[in-house]
């Protein structure tokens, strides 16, 4: 194979005849056409783009579209009125089954189908927050996360998701916790925090709570994208800073960026979180609780048998009976006072009259 | 049907096939159960085939590590047939092929210029005796190799491939399609491994092949093991025609037209598919025209850089980087050697820090010395977290062991290894400087709730100190609610339940059980300010709310310390620490279980 043969070298027509000084009309034409071109492409660029003030300081809050919050997935005709909870208690001796717990207390609430309605898309929002076995207590237990997500497809949601945006690498906290397989086998999708997920939130102002630190903050807002409810699955645990991590502190696993300077107020934060998102429904389980070295445990004698789960449609009312599991008064951690103050649910679960059942022997 | 191929559309299609498998190997080498995941992957299968990095351990340790068994079969291929390696299977080399072929194309539509570009091609194919130099790199390498100083990963194509795609092709062309990682990797330094790996194949510009030909000390290892090879290319008779097409198209520039240069055969078989008169042949018989084996072969010259070599080991010991001099923050993998065994075995092909889940192993730049540029190093700034409890892919991805496979029991520090206890990276050190709490007077504790020892190995201690103007008078009280009139404008939130009242300069109030009343929350104005106790303070223990008395607000502080005994280095503390820049805990080596001059307690 050869190249294509010319008779004559191909020639620019502003470079011809080089011996010759003389350019022609038609030349002159052309190249006055493409300086002007290039000119007139210069000058209007300026002129469009023209920054008379050059740019502006950098605003940490403010300039960028925020989102008021991830949502009010809660049940509207109990919006302004006291939520509803069970309590279970599990025979100590018998095999932990989670599922029955939840069938029993949900019976007594009216059932699933009085919170799921069929063709829901529902997303569980489980403590996935440390690559640890589920036997370590310090995320929330894969059979609870199968039960939730076999009852809700049973009661006819279209979809159920789960995610968290945990301390540790995502992959690998969904995986040795567990709760990958889990909803694998059950037919939940895992949310993994993906970067392209979060984007910026602002808490409204409600009491003294919020529009005061989850102001433009990246917040897992990608998962809850068509999602019509919001499930919040939480193991009570010891929390040195905050007293104790349930399901409000669970909701920190909602949002992204350098997250922890919040520690700084961790009673505003963490009423400000049960504002951000407001469950369905919550469990707090309580078959086993970790007492001490929380939130990460990694030793079983951290843990102890306690054999109860709650199901709450009111977060902080969930959260109040955790502290009577952890044997610590409501007032020692100040934000479930604060989340009652700012609205999201009551401080005191006996307030709603909750079902107390036994499965016991 | 018989299926007539040309053998270099053989050749072809093998180093498709490889560049491809080392793409896959590389995309695969991600944590995860799906079949795209590090899901039995070999993903160390090319840098196992590799007798440089064999020999380079085997040299620096006297000991062949199994899993590089994969080598012998190479060295069989090679002694008997040839650098087909470097032709058929090498990837670096079939990329620097394909950048020298887009660098010699012609474009230009311009009669002569074929011909011109044939010309110029041949001149660029002409064997050089500069392509000595490979040789004196490799003894330079192997002689530092003698001496316990691994530094061939520097240059084997086969770790610097690796390392280059994961550390910047990667990174970057995943950020769109983040289907690799869920937050964009950080590679310290990626710029200069990206410059190396674009230098490299840039100087395909100058010419063909320029690296496997003139640097390449894996390429120098095959042309010295190709020595006695039974078959090899050549000229069946000689003179021929002289058309030097076959020089023309030789990628190793190795004359097949003349005296033959059997070393610098990459077994690109070029030479078989240009000659017009099929006078070329791969047989068991020498050339027709002649042969030599090796370039401008010098003795003087391979003395030299053995010695070089086997000099510049002891030159790294004077510096002490791995004694009393190294760095604090050189801070190994889980499982690392300790730091001679580690230089000794560390081929910076980078799959540890490619497989490390939270990204926080990185390549040293300066860390390790200069000795140990591109060794992993643990920068707990960077990344997703610490070093994570549970994990132990790094150990089990590195070729050579210089991280070794460690079990969880043997990392944890349980079962059998009880009694010699978790494997530790380092102690964290707080700096009361930074550190919320210790500097500034806020709450934080964040580096206590994630430490993930039990017993914590991050423990507190709890004070209630006043805050900078925190004095006011009492106007009125009642009950549990007080009324002041002066209280400065609080830049911090008062209500938020770490803020305690007492009577204005009596220290010896300090917990609620001696009378500190916490503030449950706070109407602040200009003109008066109204706090809202959590109860009444009891006159019992010495004071009430009697208006003219003046009262100071303190902030119960928990103040983290660390209990170095218990600390594993993890460095979860150091990257969750919300003291964005300098952190106020981090992270050093000292204590951590690889090496005597680390160890603390006692």
């Amino acid at each position: 194979m050869s190249a294509p043969e010319h008779d004559m070298p191909p020639q620019d027509s502003l470079t011809r005849d080089p011996s010759s000084n003389e350019l022609s009309r038609r030349d002159f034409l052309k190249r006055a056409a493409g300086a002007s071109a290039i000119a007139l492409t210069g000058v209007g660029l300026a002129a469009s783009l023209l920054d008379r003030s050059g740019p502006p300081a950098s605003d940490l809050f403010g300039g960028k579209a925020s989102a008021k919050g991830l949502g009010d997935y809660s049940l509207p005709e109990l919006r302004g009125k006291p939520g509803r909870m069970a309590i279970v208690r599990a025979n100590p001796q018998g095999q932990p089954d989670r599922k029955a717990m939840l069938e029993r207390a949900l019976a007594s609430l009216g059932g699933l189908g009085a919170f799921i309605k069929p063709g829901d898309r529902v997303l569980l929002k489980v403590n996935a927050a440390f690559a640890t076995s589920p036997l370590l207590g310090a995320t929330t237990h894969p059979d609870l996360v199968a039960a939730v997500t076999s009852l809700c497809l049973s009661a006819g949601a279209a979809s159920v998701a789960l995610t968290d945006n945990p301390v540790h690498s995502p992959e690998s906290c969904f995986a040795l916790t567990g709760i990958a397989e889990a909803a694998a086998k059950s037919g939940a999708k895992v949310i993994l925090p993906n970067e392209n997920l979060f984007a910026p939130v602002t808490v409204a102002p409600s009491g003294d709570v919020g529009g005061r630190l989850i102001r433009d903050w990246p917040a897992l807002a990608g998962a809850f994208k068509g999602i019509t409810k919001f499930i919040a699955l939480s193991p009570v645990k010891d929390h040195h800073r905050a007293v104790a991590s349930m399901t409000l502190k669970n909701f920190y696993g909602l949002l992204g960026g350098r997250r922890n300077v919040f520690h700084q107020d961790i009673n505003g934060v963490i009423a400000e979180l049960a504002l951000l998102a407001r469950p369905t429904l919550c469990v707090v389980d309580g078959m086993t609780v970790m007492l001490t070295n929380g939130p990460t445990g990694g030793s079983l004698s951290d843990l102890k048998a306690m054999h109860v789960m709650a199901v709450s449609t009111d977060p902080v009312a969930a959260d109040s009976f955790g502290m009577e599991l952890l044997g610590r008064a409501v007032a020692e951690a100040p934000y479930i006072k604060l989340a009652e103050t700012a609205g999201a649910g009551s401080a005191d679960y006996k307030a709603l009259n909750p079902h107390f059942l036994d499965l016991g022997a | 049907m018989r299926i007539d191929i040309r053998i270099v559309v053989a050749r072809r299609i093998s180093q498709v096939f490889f560049v491809l498998l080392t793409l896959w190997l590389c995309a695969v080498a991600t944590l995860g159960a799906s079949f795209w995941r590090l899901s039995g992957w070999p993903v160390n299968f090319i840098l196992q085939l590799d007798p440089l990095t064999a020999l380079g351990t085997l040299l620096a340790t006297r000991t062949w590590y199994a899993p590089l068994l994969w080598a012998v079969p190479v060295i069989i291929l090679t002694a008997f047939l040839g650098r087909v390696f470097c032709g058929f299977a090498c990837p670096l080399g079939a990329l620097n092929q394909a950048v020298g072929w887009l660098a010699s194309r012609v474009t230009a539509d311009i009669p002569g210029a074929r011909g011109q570009a044939l010309r110029a091609r041949l001149a660029d194919n002409r064997h050089s005796p500069w392509q000595a130099a490979k040789y004196y790199v490799l003894v330079f390498l192997l002689g530092a190799a003698c001496f316990g100083s691994l530094q061939t990963g520097l240059l084997d194509p086969l770790p610097l491939v690796f390392r280059s795609l994961n550390m910047t092709i990667a990174p970057v062309v995943d950020a769109g399609f983040q289907a690799l990682f869920l937050k964009p990797r950080h590679y310290a330094s990626a710029w200069l491994l990206l410059a190396v790996f674009a230098a490299i194949l840039g100087l395909n510009f100058l010419k063909p092949r320029f690296f496997c030909r003139y640097v390449c000390p894996l390429g120098a290892l095959f042309g010295l093991l190709n020595r006695f090879a039974p078959w090899r290319v050549g000229k069946t008779e000689s003179p021929c025609g002289n058309c030097t097409l076959c020089d023309t198209y030789c990628e190793g520039a190795c004359s097949p037209s003349g005296r033959l240069v059997v070393s610098e055969c990459l077994m690109c078989m070029n030479c078989l598919d240009a000659c017009p008169q099929g006078r070329m042949t791969f047989a068991g018989q020498p050339s027709a025209a002649g042969e030599e084996h090796l370039p401008e072969p010098s003795r003087r010259g391979f003395l030299f850089a053995a010695l070089a070599g086997a000099l510049s080991t002891p030159i790294w010991t004077i510096g002490g980087l791995a004694d009393t001099g190294k760095n604090p923050l050189l801070i190994r993998p889980p499982g690392s050697l300790d730091e001679a065994r580690f230089l000794s075995l560390c081929l910076r092909c980078g799959q540890c820090m490619r497989v490390c889940p939270t990204n926080v192993i990185q390549p040293a730049l300066g860390e390790a010395g200069l000795e140990g540029l591109w060794t992993p190093v643990l920068n707990y700034r960077l990344g997703t977290s610490g070093c994570q409890v549970h994990c132990v892919a790094c150990g089990n991805v590195c070729p050579t062991a210089a991280i070794r496979p460690l079990t969880l029991d043997e990392k944890l520090g349980q079962g059998k290894f009880a009694a010699k206890g978790p494997v530790r990276l380092g102690t964290a050190f707080f700096d009361r400087s930074r550190c919320l709490p210790w500097a500034f007077e806020r709450p934080c504790l964040v580096c206590q709730e994630l430490c993930p020892v039990s017993p914590k190995a991050i423990h507190t201690r709890t004070f209630f100190e006043p805050i900078r103007f925190g004095q006011a008078d009492i106007v009125a009280a009642e009950g549990r609610k007080l009324s002041l009139a002066s209280l400065p404008n609080p830049t911090v939130n008062l209500g938020s339940g770490d803020y305690h009242l007492r009577p204005a300069g009596l220290n010896s109030m300090n917990s609620p059980e001696t009378g500190l009343r916490r503030i449950n929350a706070v109407i602040w104005a200009e003109k008066g300010q109204t706090l809202t106790l959590d109860a009444e303070p009891d006159p019992r223990q010495g004071w009430k709310l009697a208006p003219g008395s003046a009262v100071e607000v303190v902030v119960r502080l928990q103040k983290p310390y660390v209990d170095p005994a218990r600390c594993i280095g993890c460095g979860v503390c150091e990257h969750e620490c919300p003291i964005a820049g300098l952190r106020g805990v981090r992270v050093s080596y000292e204590n951590e279980s690889r090496s005597g001059p680390g160890r603390m307690l006692v």
